[in-house]
């Protein structure tokens, strides 16, 4: 319930707590997130891969793909946006109800990715503003997963700054990729033997 | 396995064909722009040949050929027989300004082809009933496949924000999202002597690509030498 201040009572009878109204709406705003998918290239399949049950964005809350702006209060820009389609993007943006959030999902939307051409605008950010990065070509759903979290920690925050998902560091990989690495590096020592 | 429709064809054409060329499958004539209707529909109509397949219209820009005073731009086409199972490209040279006879008459599908090569290299086609862009949006200025077309132009439709948090975050560096062209490659190479690609190495000095591995290694034979002279 967002920052709960204090509760009365116990599990049994009348009980209640205290906490700050916007911290309730935030709280009720980050699970109830309607999603507007504009999905335009290769990103897009790996969208429906966090939609569907392997990956179950639902979980968060953020269940409903609305296709109407009116709607909907995330702005998933997944895939590259050509120059042609700048004002339909910026006009969607705007169509949509405050509060509104932007993910710019994948290299092709948060920087251009390799398209460095006439056709494709170096990232979605210079058309409108963006709440989370999320790079990778595509991105896994997992780091999708990570984003959408960072995303509701800056909903409940109350936080407007651009923020990045970054490449996270799994201790527990990184030392099963050096027990796997050593065997490879003595069985190539054997000539020495 | 098509040449014998390059016989055929100067058999039927005679000296409308100005060129061919076979290689490995792939048969070419060179036709003057004056013949390029009367081709096409030999190539359709001839039981022979019945070329009922529209495979593609493209063109080619020779920026330099315009300077030796030839025609600028190949146009070409490619047809294919479904049923006797062979193909041609057909090309003609164009100068610019000048305007290619419509194809569309011939094969319904070259509108979209003919669109396009409009799009990218401002070749007009006379007597395409539709003849505007395809891919880029109107207000476009200039032919973006032209050799001459800036690398670095573009042409917002909509305005750009200036705001600050356009400067991207870790991992992205300051010069995501900008054009490549931008980047000072000559500073940011300043001093190394790592791989890079083989058009900034000549541009910079520095040693040939890695698949050049003879050059590469003869180069790193001699840098101690040098070194040591000096």
């Amino acid at each position: 319930m967002g920052e709960v201040k204090t509760i009365v009572g116990g599990s049994s009878g009348e009980s209640f707590f205290t906490t700050k109204f916007e911290s309730l709406l935030a709280w009720a705003r980050k699970y109830s997130l309607f999603q507007y998918p504009f999905a335009t290239a290769c990103c897009g399949m790996e969208f429906f891969a966090v939609a569907s049950p392997r990956y179950d964005i639902a979980r968060f809350g953020a269940e409903a793909p609305r296709f109407s702006p009116r709607q909907s209060d995330v702005l998933w820009v997944v895939g590259t946006i050509s120059q042609r389609q700048g004002p339909a993007l910026k006009r969607i943006y705007e169509q949509m109800a405050e509060p509104k959030w932007v993910v710019s999902f994948g290299t092709c939307a948060s920087c251009g990715g390799f398209y460095d051409n006439y056709t494709t605008i170096p990232g979605v950010d210079k058309i409108i503003p963006v709440d989370v990065y999320i790079p990778g070509c595509p991105p896994r759903p997992e780091a999708v997963l990570d984003g959408l979290m960072l995303l509701m920690e800056k909903i409940q925050k109350g936080n407007r700054e651009p923020v990045t998902v970054l490449p996270k560091v799994v201790p527990e990989l990184a030392q099963l990729r050096g027990k796997r690495a050593l065997p490879i590096a003595g069985g190539g020592s054997k000539e020495g033997a | 396995m098509s040449a014998k429709v390059l016989k055929k064809l100067q058999s039927v054409l005679g000296d409308a064909i100005l060129e061919t060329s076979s290689f490995r499958g792939d048969e070419e004539v060179r036709v003057a722009l004056k013949d390029w209707v009367r081709v096409a529909q030999v190539l359709r109509d001839d039981p022979e040949l019945a070329m009922n397949h529209w495979v593609d219209l493209t063109a080619v820009d020779w920026p330099e050929r315009e300077m030796e005073g030839q025609p600028r731009f190949d146009v070409l086409f490619s047809v294919r027989s479904y049923e006797k199972k062979h193909r041609i490209r057909v090309k003609a040279l164009v100068k610019d300004g000048e305007d290619v006879p419509t194809l569309t008459t011939v094969w319904a599908g070259a509108n979209w082809a003919e669109r396009e090569v409009f799009d990218m290299f401002g070749i007009r086609f006379a007597g395409h009933r539709d003849l505007r862009r395809i891919l880029m949006y109107d207000e476009f200025v200039g032919y973006p496949l032209r050799k001459d077309y800036p690398i670095d132009r573009v042409q917002p439709l909509v305005e750009y924000r200036d705001a600050d948090d356009t400067l991207k975050l870790p991992p992205f560096g300051i010069e995501e999202g900008q054009p490549f062209a931008r980047v000072d490659w000559e500073e940011r190479l300043a001093g190394r002597d790592e791989q890079v690609s083989p058009s900034i190495a000549v541009q910079t000095g520095q040693r040939r690509a890695l698949s050049d591995s003879e050059i590469a290694e003869a180069q790193f034979a001699k840098k101690p030498e040098e070194s040591a002279a000096e």
